[in-house]
């Protein structure tokens, strides 16, 4: 990458530690809002495209399935050939169904704008806002745990085990096994094992199913109960990833060029890993990024396992009972949070990688 | 300096990561299910309980939080998704809240499959004084949960909603160019008469166990939309359970301790009913296993073996250890070739190994299908005679000499042509994910081929499935949609549905076209109930043209899938028990056994 600017820098040891390090960036801060503004406002545009593009497909993907959801909903409610069709048209009429689809099309975005995803198929008359309010703060608790403290947790671990061949030699195996692992197969190993033989932990619901909900100890001990396995599940196969791919990086890190000159400086060893974990840390969280999709897909499927009562198993019910609506609104949720968070990680990006940075004022200067 | 430098680097790094912990929360509702939501529900139900209970002082602190293990009966296996609905008009497959029609709303009767006999339930008696006038006596006593008066006034209003409302599932009874039920009088508060032009005496005695009464008080005022596709939140019914609690994975049942019921046929013992929605049937099994369960309604494969173990009871203690619910039967596309010929239909007959489909396919948890379709419960109307002539059981060279007799012959591949030489290639599907079903379909193929028909096993999303199977454009499917009856008409009402329509949404999916034997179902719908020798004549004329014709294939009995377990209730029904129960919470089997089920449960006293 070309490096503009006053401030080139060379690799000098008056420099100190870090500016020598980082060799080929250069730390510049926000002098300039505008360019700030115009990199948000580029990313903010992008964003937008995407989620136009994937709200579109989520739109048009459950119309391409062969068959017609209403026939399906009413194939086992009417008993009579006379009412059949009475009951059909009444329904189209309601879901919309029998506008020309253009118009179904427009309408789905004027009512997307006003907060209304429609009525469901499968669990007619309810909203889907009304489904999806129940089911998504379960997949928050979920997922934003595992996908944290897993990224956090492998990425410590990585690194410590990159420090020594012991430690590499057993951890690395399980690591990768760990990550190889279907999310499923694991969910169904810890509800047999660690739910049935061992029978400590319950392998289903979110909470006793001997208990209503209300604010108690007893009752958030439950919920916790049940969360753990589809949890753990969840954090072990991010766990493993992210150790490996820490793990990789910091021994590619210690072998660069950057490393082997501090060393010869005599800097101590401690410090060496320390700037070699923060380069290692980068195309981690890109890494991340990248495999939100995957992790959310992962837990969709766990919370079948353990008959978790997130968006997972709607899905799928929606997905076999052609409910449009409520395929529209699981998936809605998935685009919106995989965006955030990716929008998130582009801001901390922005934080910790000054490359980021220089970049912003490096094209105007 | 440096490592100043770093650590507030760290900091930064770690409060943006914090953040955007904290962004990603604020997207969605809070991560802790339990606070927020707590609060609500808890003000919502407290709501509901004073709807619900007539005591006015019911507050949230008397209904306890978590249910004593003794009092509670944990089910599963009848809800598939999250209750959306108490409207009981609701049909089947929308209704997610088993347990509304029967245990809130009931029926002027109840129907045993293994007696054969309607009994009295809201009704006290019900006599046809004469060919077109049906009088029915109410109980004395009746109350809805609010503590109002059951009268013969709500028998007459729910009735005249068919009447009003073409969407209602029984109204071309009362509306159309099929009525035949002409008025209904409530002459005083016990008593209602019903007058008929040509009465349909077998469908209106279905109808007598299926229909729900409702409340006029409550229901009079309500919306066409509400009473036709409303959720009706707050069911209030005559029943012997009220409606407390759900969430997507549970509806909870509590006792009517008013139950007008309870000196009639004795009160429920279980205090409270939780029926769970697993997500899949390995969750369901694990849950068999550790006993949280108490009665699973899941089909769950392999449980002959936990039953030999122990682990699980089931009705029979040996194969097939369930009993028979509905006929699964192989619909075939009768409008093309070579499906159009009756003498290749019943070649395939003989070509399917159902002897397999029970004993791999289901490891023995069903019975092979008796050939009229009629399940054990109404064997008494199969013809003797007629399946001594017509029966068929798997044998492949029966097959090829019925083939080869209508002029099919054998290719080069070792599978038949047809008459005209063209080859013979045909699928048989079922909707994918229906894992005993996807299993039998293989057997069928196998066995076809290996008779020297071509067949294939295909499994389409259930979507593409339903849309083929409703607009004829499949081969071969499998269905089963005629549940436990009184009569044999349903069945054959299922088989031979008419007239031919574009879409056939409720039976004879292969568009048989055969006015003879239209004629016959008909004939047999308006044969008085108590006339078992004409419909023993009926159901034989039908068999006589369905075996010669073969224009589907019934094949084996779907079991009424059941696992219980003795730990907390016993006094389950099995066949030693000698009850008449049916141990099942499956909608539209409460008024078949599954509330008798309920009545005849005792808890296991505890040390």
């Amino acid at each position: 990458m070309a490096v503009k600017g006053h401030k080139l820098c060379c690799p000098t040891a008056t420099y100190g530690g870090e500016r020598l390090l980082r060799h080929k960036s250069i730390l510049i801060d926000f002098q300039d809002g505008g360019n700030v503004r115009r990199y948000f406002g580029r990313k903010l545009l992008i964003y937008a495209l995407t989620f136009f593009l994937a709200v579109t497909i989520d739109w048009l993907i459950p119309r391409f399935m062969p068959g017609n959801p209403i026939a399906n909903m009413l194939s086992r409610a009417t008993v009579n050939v006379e009412n059949a069709q009475v009951m059909y048209d009444y329904f189209a009429r309601v879901f919309g169904l029998d506008l020309p689809i253009w118009q179904q099309y427009l309408n789905f975005w004027i009512a997307l704008f006003h907060g209304d995803l429609g009525i469901s198929v499968y669990l007619f008359p309810t909203p889907v806002t009304t489904v999806l309010m129940r089911a998504v703060p379960y997949d928050a608790f979920l997922l934003i745990p595992s996908i944290l403290l897993s990224w956090y947790a492998g990425n410590k671990f990585g690194a410590f085990a990159a420090r020594s061949k012991w430690l590499d030699n057993t951890i690395s195996p399980l690591g990768y096994v760990l990550t190889a692992t279907p999310y499923m197969w694991l969910g169904i190993l810890f509800a047999w094992f660690l739910g049935i033989v061992l029978d400590i932990f319950p392998i289903a619901g979110a909470y006793s199913f001997q208990m209503r909900p209300h604010l108690s100890l007893v009752f958030i001990g439950s919920v916790l109960q049940h969360w753990f396995l589809p949890f753990a599940s969840l954090f072990l196969v991010g766990f493993g990833g992210q150790a490996i791919g820490m793990r990789n990086m910091i021994i590619y890190e210690l072998e660069a060029d950057y490393s082997h000159y501090l060393e010869a400086l005599g800097a101590p060893r401690s410090l060496i890993r320390k700037y070699a974990f923060r380069n290692a840390i980068l195309p981690q969280i890109t890494g991340l990024a990248l495999s939100l999709g995957v992790i959310v897909a992962g837990a969709l499927v766990t919370e079948v396992v353990f008959s978790y009562p997130g968006i997972g198993y709607l899905l799928l019910a929606a997905i076999q009972n052609q409910d449009y609506f409520l395929i529209q609104g699981c998936f809605l949720f998935i685009i919106i949070g995989v965006l955030l968070a990716n929008f998130i990680i582009d801001i901390v990006y922005v934080i910790i990688d000054p490359r980021t940075r220089r970049g912003m004022t490096g094209e105007t200067a | 300096m440096q490592s100043k430098k770093l650590s507030r680097r760290d900091f930064l790094r770690l409060s943006a990561l914090s953040a955007a912990g904290a962004v990603l929360a604020g997207c969605c509702p809070p991560p802790e299910p339990g606070t927020p939501a707590v609060v609500t529900q808890i003000v919502k139900e407290a709501g509901e309980e004073k709807i619900i209970t007539v005591m006015p002082t019911m507050e949230p602190v008397e209904q306890p939080v978590t249910y004593v293990r003794g009092e509670t009966l944990y089910v599963s296996g009848a809800a598939w998704g999250p209750a959306s609905t108490w409207n009981p008009f609701q049909p089947g497959s929308l209704a997610n809240t088993t347990g509304t029609i029967g245990n809130v709303y009931e029926f002027l009767f109840a129907f045993s499959p293994m007696t054969g006999e309607l009994t009295p339930w809201l009704a006290e008696s019900g006599v046809w004084s004469d060919d077109t006038t049906f009088d029915l006596t109410l109980k004395d006593g009746l109350t809805w949960s609010d503590g109002e008066a059951l009268t013969a006034d709500d028998v007459k209003f729910t009735f005249e909603l068919g009447q009003k409302y073409a969407a209602l599932w029984f109204s071309p009874m009362l509306l159309g160019s099929k009525m035949y039920l002409d008025s209904v009088t409530a002459v005083d508060d016990t008593h209602v008469q019903f007058k008929f032009t040509d009465p349909l005496y077998q469908e209106f005695a279905n109808n007598l166990y299926n229909i729900p009464i409702v409340p006029e008080h409550l229901w009079a005022d309500m919306t066409e939309e509400d009473i036709t596709v409303g959720a009706n939140e707050n069911p209030v019914g005559s029943g012997a359970y009220l409606y407390d609690t759900g969430a997507e994975d549970r509806n909870v049942w509590v006792r009517n301790e008013d139950w007008w019921g309870a000196g009639v046929f004795g009160k429920p013992a279980p205090k409270r009913i939780v029926d769970i929605r697993f997500s899949s049937n390995n969750v369901a099994l694990g849950a068999v296993i550790k006993g949280e369960v108490d009665l699973s309604n899941n089909f769950l494969p392999g449980i002959a073996t936990l039953a030999q173990k122990g682990y699980v009871d089931t009705y029979f203690a040996e194969a097939p250890y369930m009993l028979s619910a509905n006929t699964a039967v192989l619909f075939l596309n009768t409008t093309i070739a070579p499906m159009d010929d009756a003498a290749f239909r019943r070649a395939l007959a003989f070509a399917i190994n159902v002897g397999d489909i029970v004993n791999v396919a289901y490891a023995n948890l069903v019975k092979a299908a008796s050939p009229t379709g009629l399940l054990p419960t109404l064997s008494k109307f199969d013809d003797a005679d007629v399946l001594a002539r017509l029966g068929y059981t798997y044998d492949p060279a029966q097959a090829a000499a019925i083939l080869e007799g209508a002029g099919y012959t054998k290719g080069d591949d070792n599978f038949y042509k047809a008459p005209d030489g063209s080859a013979i290639e045909l699928e048989v599907t079922c909707p994918f994910g229906w894992t005993d079903w996807m299993e039998a379909i293989n057997v069928i193929a196998t066995s076809a081929q290996g008779a020297g028909i071509n067949v294939k096993a295909v499994t389409p999303d259930y979507g593409a499935w339903n849309t083929a199977l409703q607009s004829g454009t499949f081969n071969m499917t499998l269905n089963n949609w005629a549940a436990m009856s009184n009569s044999p008409w349903t069945l054959y009402n299922l088989l031979f549905r008419h007239p031919i329509q574009e879409q056939m949404q409720s039976g004879n999916f292969g568009r048989w076209e055969n006015q003879e034997v239209f004629d016959l179902v008909d004939a047999l719908a308006k044969v008085k109930v108590t006339d078992e020798a004409g419909m023993q004549a009926g159901c034989a004329a039908i068999q006589e043209l369905m075996l010669t014709e073969m224009p589907m294939i019934p094949l084996w009995y779907n079991g009424l899938w059941a696992q219980f377990s003795n730990a907390v209730w016993t006094n389950w029904p099995t066949e030693d028990s000698g009850s008449s129960a049916l141990p099942t919470t499956w909608s539209g089997y409460w008024q078949l056994g599954g509330l008798q089920t309920l009545i005849e449960l005792e808890p296991v006293p505890t040390e």
